[in-house]
Formats: C-alpha cells, structure tokens, sequence
C-alpha cells in the first residue's frame, strides 16, 4: 500500500501572532514552526498502517526550504521519503493543485492530511484534491482501518459519529483520536538524514486569492471579575451590559 | 439594468428547517446580491416543507431550489456538492455562499474543484467590492485576520456565523423543485452506522454555551453543567482533557483540534484555558470563566469572571436564572 501524507509547516499553536511589512507577512522572529496538528495524526496513523500491512509512506510539503525540518521529523516518526514543492503556500486551490500533481504521478492508494491547516483554517483541501483527482475524498475521519482494498473508517458528524466503508483510493482528512502523535526516537532521527527528499517546482495555476493585508482582532477588555456569592449580579450585567441573556 | 450576475447561497436543513447560521448565510448572500444589483437564490438539499423553505424570503432570498431527491436524504458532501456545482451552473451564479461548518467546507472543496471557483473559507464580514472583490477572514484559528482579493470568475465563500446580523423583511420566497442529475461516483461509501445524539443542541448553532474542564473532576459531577445549560437553553462542551479522559463524549471537545465555537456568551467551568482551548472560543461575544484558582489564564481571556467552587456556584447561578425568567 502506497500512502501519501501531506503535511503543513505551520506557527505552533502557543506563537504569539504579529505582522511585519505593512501587515502583509508574518513575523517569525521567536516563532517556533511544527507539523500542523492535525497532519501529525494523520501521519502516526500512516505509521501504524504501514506497520500493520506493509508499503510505504510517502511525506509531501507544499511550502518553502525553511519547513524542511519538519518533514526531517516526518521521515523520523516513520515516513519513507519525501517532496517538497518548492513554493509559498499562497492559497487552497494552488495548494490543492500542486497536491494533486504529485498525487498522479505517484498514485497512492491512500492520500491522508489534516482536517485543516492551523495557520488559515481553511479545511478545503483535502475535498480540493479529492476532486482533482477524481477520487472520494472524506473528513474529518477520526478512525481508520484497512481490510484489502477497502477503507473501513469513522467521520465525525455533528453530534455524533459515522461509520463508513469505501474502495480505495481515497483522500480523507484527519482528526483525533484516529492515532496518538508519535515521537521519532535516535534511530529514526538517524536515518532520515540519509532518507530522499526531493524538491520540485510548483506547476502553474491561475491565482485564485491574493492577500492584501492581515490584521489582528481588538485587544479584549479587562475581565470584570464577581464575587462568588453574588451571582445576581453576573446574571444583571449578562442582561444589561454584555446584553447576551 | 442587464445584470447576469446571481448569487446562490446553501443552506443546511435541521429537522426539515434551514440552520440558524445558514439563515445568516442567506441574509449575507442577499446582502452582496443588492451590492451588485443582482438577486439571490437559495439551494435547500433534503426533506423540508415549503413553507419551512419560504422562509429564506425573509432573509433576502428571492427564490429557492429544492433538491430532495431520495437518494439525497442523508448528508453526503460529495453528493450535494455535486447538485451545488449544477445548481451554480443552471442559475449562472458568481458568487456562492456557504455557512462555515464541516459538511460545507467539504462541499465548497469539490464543487470550486469541478467549477475552477475561488473558495475562501472563514469570511467574518460582508465583503469590499469597492475595488475588486475583498472579503476578511479568520486565520490563526481565531487569532488574526487575513483580508484577501478574489480572483476567480465564480467566487465560493464559507461564512463565519455571526459575520452580519440579519434583518427580517417579513418576505416570502418561491420555491422550486431541483432535480439534477447524480453522478454514481458520489455515492460509493457505504454508511456502516451513524451515533448520533438525540435532541442535543448543536454547539455550532447555540447562541451559549457552557463548557467543563478538569476541574469538574469526574464524569460523574456533570450535571450542574447540564442544568445550567438546561437553564439557558445552551449546549455543553469541554476541554480536550476532559473528552481524552472519556469523561465527555469527542464531539464535545472545544478547542484546537476540536470544535470551535463562536456564542453569544461562553461560560466555562473549571476549564483553566490553555492556548490550545482559547483557540476554539475566542471568537465567542462574551466569555465567562468560572474557577477556584484565581491565576488560571482563562480569567485573561474572559470578560467576566468569578472565582470560587463550580460545585458551589453553578447550582446557585442556574436557580438564579430560572428565578429570573
């Protein structure tokens, strides 16, 4: 089984957000870069399918050299080999396209990824690809199982869960708690300095979105704190003041 | 006026009525319809009554399409995303709005695909046609904005629940049946089973929510959660360790990897508010923290709060509020 695992190179949840040339880059100066989340799931999963049924793990990263480390991590936990296509990560379709491109190329029986990136949240990736290729796409799966050529897994859905079946190929996009995160041990940062990463260049796609600025959300007020016997007064101020009740 | 331009807005059924936010999502819709002279039409996919339908009128919708073909009664994003890209083509749409949630950003993603649309995911405001097409995003779950210039012939837009504020005009809109053709591809998963919690509030639509964390300590001292939420007519969430822990169900995790939510008020109890949880609630009008521990970070983030023993305080506030209807 050949399974894809896209991954994103993305701010750690904890990195304080600022912006830098008239609010049109990020300021990395003291951020500290990751697997996105929900892409790390996807991959120890991968991990654990591999070793269940053989195969190999392929680790793809649309993004610039700087996000090399993190797919150094991902051949650590277990990934084969690598691509990384060698561009700015500048919207979802762009994104979905370069994916797709590689995803033909190589055909994979399985293409996993996050649910969404954690840096612009978009979520629509994963159903991009899956068009693109003309193949089922599915998220967010929070379990997953594979029995031959069928994928047996479960989405959440709101309130609650599904059960599905479908034949492979598929592209689905993870969640918790369909595998814990893994850690790479020395053998592994070991070898993936020796395993292959290769750099192609992006193929061309019309623009679809261009940023013209960020901004960051006015800074809250100071919490208004209420004594602990007095919560007529919490339910007053929620009437009259925050005019939420 | 000439005017070929439309726009076509989706909106997810509950029972046989349109969501709350999907009915935001019309009033937006209609909303860029009058900014560029043109109308808005609604696409409905599944079991309602007209009536129940009609009422898109009120939030801007001139019309309504209804697919509700058999085969199209269980949700399936593939499936409807297929009768979307029909129903952009059939009424010549160049703007589509969807509200943000799971099951539309699915469907946005395969009909821009099948369309060669622009999809911007997560707009919080009406957009800036001033100069182009601009709208504003979240981005950093939660913790930054993005405005972006769109590009694209047809432009797909997932919208944010509270990016306006519908007024009602009391009007009623026609509605249409809708029946396109499907496409065997869509239907190739087999649904095994679904779990699905009955008579839940959706987290994703309630107006408040109150949340427990840790410090509840035990899956077992939930129900003053409960009868508060009961109280106010809110759904219940929790912190990721809670539902790691079992003690709530995973649908209920509030957070980075979880669900995010964006109430009117947020009340969290004994929840001490890592990063990693503020991420799934900032974007909620007000927030209320309540916990014994006067240093936990979530009282930074809140707009009110009080300190002290959930087990003390929740039963007090829930009666309060049920003497105070």
């Amino acid at each position: 089984m050949k399974i894809l695992v896209c991954i994103t190179n993305v701010p750690d949840t904890t990195a304080k957000i600022a912006f830098i040339d008239n609010d049109t880059k990020l300021n990395k100066a003291g951020v500290q870069y990751i697997i996105g989340p929900y892409d790390d799931y996807a991959l120890a999963r991968a991990v654990e399918l591999k070793e269940q049924h053989g195969g190999s793990i392929t680790v793809l990263n649309v993004g610039e050299a700087d996000g090399e480390q993190q797919i150094r991590k991902a051949l650590a936990i277990g990934a084969d080999d690598a691509i990384r296509v060698n561009c700015e990560p500048s919207d979802s379709y762009f994104v979905a396209a370069q994916i797709a491109h590689c995803a033909k190329e190589g055909s994979y029986d399985l293409i996993l990824m996050g649910r969404e990136s954690i840096d612009f949240n978009s979520g629509v990736v994963h159903g991009l690809v899956g068009e693109m290729l003309n193949i089922p796409s599915f998220s967010p799966v929070m379990k997953l199982d594979i029995d031959g050529n069928t994928a047996k897994f479960a989405r959440e859905i709101e309130g609650g869960k599904e059960y599905l079946e479908a034949s492979l190929p598929l592209v689905l996009g993870c969640q918790e708690p369909i595998a814990e995160w893994k850690i790479p041990n020395m053998r592994g940062i070991m070898t993936a300095r020796t395993k292959p990463l290769n750099v192609v260049e992006p193929v061309a796609v019309p623009e679809a979105a261009t940023l013209e600025k960020y901004t960051l959300p006015a800074p809250k007020g100071a919490v208004k704190m209420i004594a602990a016997d007095d919560v007529e007064s919490l339910i007053a101020l929620l009437k009259s003041e925050a005019k939420v009740l | 006026m000439f005017n070929d331009k439309m726009v076509l807005i989706f909106v997810e059924l509950d029972n046989g009525q349109i969501k709350k936010t999907s009915l935001e999502a019309v009033y937006y819709g209609a909303e860029v319809a009058k900014m560029q002279g043109s109308t808005a039409t609604v696409l409905a996919i599944g079991a309602a009554n007209s009536a129940a339908l009609a009422v898109a009128g009120s939030f801007g919708a001139s019309k309504v399409l209804h697919a509700n073909a058999t085969n199209l009664q269980t949700e399936n994003a593939m499936a409807y995303a297929s009768v979307l890209a029909e129903a952009v083509r059939q009424e010549n749409a160049d703007v589509v709005i969807l509200p943000k949630s799971g099951l539309c950003d699915a469907m946005s993603a395969r009909a821009a695909a099948k369309l060669q649309a622009s999809v911007v995911s997560g707009v919080v405001e009406l957009p800036d046609l001033s100069n182009g097409f601009k709208v504003k995003r979240g981005i950093y779950t939660g913790k930054a904005f993005a405005t972006v210039s769109v590009s694209g012939a047809i432009k797909i837009l997932g919208v944010k629940k509270s990016a306006v504020t519908p007024v009602e005009s009391g009007a009623v809109a026609e509605v249409i049946a809708f029946n396109p053709a499907t496409n065997a591809g869509d239907f190739v998963a087999k649904i095994i089973s679904q779990e699905k919690a009955d008579g839940e509030l959706s987290l994703t639509e309630a107006d408040i929510v109150v949340s427990g964390g840790r410090g509840m300590k035990g899956p077992e001292n939930w129900q003053p959660i409960l009868d508060l939420a009961h109280a106010l007519h809110a759904a219940t969430g929790c912190s990721k360790p809670v539902s790691d822990l079992d003690w709530r169900p995973h649908h209920e995790h509030i957070g980075q990897t979880g669900i995010k939510v964006a109430p009117n008020l947020y009340i969290a109890c004994g929840i001490s508010g890592a990063i990693q949880h503020l991420a799934g609630v900032n974007s909620s009008k007000c927030i209320v923290v309540i916990n014994k521990d006067a240093d936990a970070p979530f009282f930074k983030a809140a707009d009110y709060g009080i300190v002290g023993d959930v087990f003390d305080i929740l039963p007090r506030l829930t009666k309060a509020i049920e003497a105070a209807k």
